[in-house]
């Protein structure tokens, strides 16, 4: 995420300090990503040296202000015209882990992707729940999260949508193919269903 | 914890008869307490549709058992099955079930008037679950002549219609855009704020998140389950 961006574009709507750029930014985005007060000193102190921003003295209670220059606006200009790269998919992580987990003798990939779906699900409840809060609010900075909410609900949509293609798949291969490690269903012996999780008061049961 | 709407205890249902019978449920025990509003998901053939019909008293398990506000449903026989289907129990289907000889309204207030409310009342009250999903100018159209999804609200109103506590739906926003999918879930997560437990069986993991838990079904067993759980329910009513 360009942080450095971020704080200019706020920038350009007034001059700031450091804590009000924060809370600035955490009103729009939530605290979805969290702004440490130090990194966003760092990023002002960068932005000074680079010429984009400028301290223009302290208010009455030691703040220093931040103004955005012309170059600082051309910047900004420039991010909200230029796409975001697509170069570091963040589902990586569990696209690596799903490709390793079937071609790694043992492990028990109907449970990888079974974990999986139920940790997006939870963080999908969640945001859904924070968007149920947030509904008819006319306030801008609240109609920007919602838009952040919606962004992480889609996600994880997706990411759930992509992991039960996965089982799907895997399922018929091992159909196909018979191939032990691709097995996400012990048909033999239910009771020791490849799932099996003890959780909750509806643990997973076998038949009989 | 006994006060749940609804609770299935070691539940399995077999189909057809050996060597060909199906394993449509595998002990499955399940509960919605008051309040509540749990989505059921899994893939085509897990079971979702035969679970929901035995929690409906629609169909009877091979063995285990089904409550509903503790009563159980075996004992209760036929008519009284009946009975607890049209006081307690709100049934969406997934094939909607509505009466093609029959205007929207008196879909709706059909299984009112099956349970002795007056007409007149029966009528108003569909009227007003009519406005709730949002096609009370369409109260008077017969179901041949509504769009699948006008057909799926008018489905949905008829399951919401008078106090029922215990809500099950079967793929209820299967035919609707996003939007009016999320219309629906807003109706069924109110009614559950509001005291009735409501099962949503849905495909669609955005629309499951507006439950309270979500319980994973695969070969007819319960594999998973996620969500609040109910200490969290209780202590924090309005969630974070
Ligand atoms: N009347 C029946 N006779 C024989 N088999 C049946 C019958 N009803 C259901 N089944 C079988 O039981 C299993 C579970 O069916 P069910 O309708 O509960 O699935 P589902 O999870 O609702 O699927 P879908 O997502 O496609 O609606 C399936 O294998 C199905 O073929
Ligand atoms: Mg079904």
């Amino acid at each position: 995420m360009s942080v450095k961006h971020a704080l200019l574009a706020l920038l350009e709507q007034q001059p700031m300090y450091g804590y009000q750029l924060r809370a600035e930014f955490e009103q729009r985005t939530g605290t979805t990503w969290p702004l440490n007060v130090g990194q966003v000193y760092t990023t002002l102190t960068r932005l000074e040296r680079d010429g984009l921003a400028l301290a223009e003295g302290e208010d009455g209670e030691g703040h220093v202000i931040y103004r955005i220059t012309d170059a600082g606006r051309g910047e900004v200009a420039t991010w909200f015209t230029t796409p975001v790269a697509r170069t570091q998919p963040p589902r990586d992580e569990l696209a690596i882990k799903l490709a390793l987990a079937v071609t790694v003798p043992g492990v028990d990939v109907g449970t990888v992707i079974q974990q999986q779906r139920s940790a997006t699900m939870a963080a999908l409840q969640d945001y859904t729940r924070l968007k149920r809060q947030a509904a008819g609010s006319v306030e801008p900075a609240d109609l920007a999260w919602s838009l952040v909410l919606d962004s992480l609900v889609f996600g994880a949509e997706a990411e759930i949508r992509w992991l039960d293609h996965c089982e799907a798949r895997l399922r018929r291969a091992a159909a196909e193919h018979g191939r032990e490690n691709w097995r996400l269903d012990d048909d033999a012996s239910p009771s020791e269903h490849q799932f099996h999780r003890p959780a909750g008061e509806t643990p997973a049961r076998g038949a009989r | 914890m006994n006060n749940a709407v609804l609770r299935l205890t070691d539940v399995t249902r077999t189909h057809g008869a050996a060597p060909h019978e199906v394993l449509a449920l595998r002990g499955v025990s399940f509960a919605a307490y008051p309040g509540e509003l749990v989505a059921v998901m899994g893939p085509s053939g897990s079971g979702k549709s035969t679970l929901l019909t035995i929690a409906g008293g629609l169909d009877q398990p091979s063995s285990g058992e089904v409550s509903v506000e503790g009563v159980d449903l075996a004992r209760l026989g036929q008519e009284g099955r009946a009975r607890m289907r049209r006081t307690s129990i709100g049934y969406v289907f997934q094939g909607l079930n509505l009466i093609p000889a029959l205007t929207a309204t008196e879909n709706v207030a059909l299984p009112r008037e099956l349970d002795g409310v007056a007409p007149r009342r029966a009528r108003a009250e569909a009227r007003r679950a009519l406005e709730e999903v949002g096609i009370l100018d369409l109260a008077d159209r017969f179901p041949d002549n509504m769009s699948g999804g006008q057909q799926q609200r008018v489905a949905i109103a008829r399951a919401v219609v008078g106090e029922r506590r215990l809500i099950l739906a079967d793929e209820p926003t299967g035919a609707l855009d996003t939007e009016t999918g999320e219309g629906i879930l807003q109706l069924l997560r109110a009614r559950c704020d509001a005291g009735a437990a409501g099962v949503l069986v849905t495909h669609e993991a955005r629309h499951a998140a507006w439950a309270d838990r979500v319980v994973f079904l695969r070969d007819g067993v319960v594999v998973d389950e996620t969500g609040t759980d109910r200490a969290d329910v209780l202590t924090e009513p309005a969630a974070r």
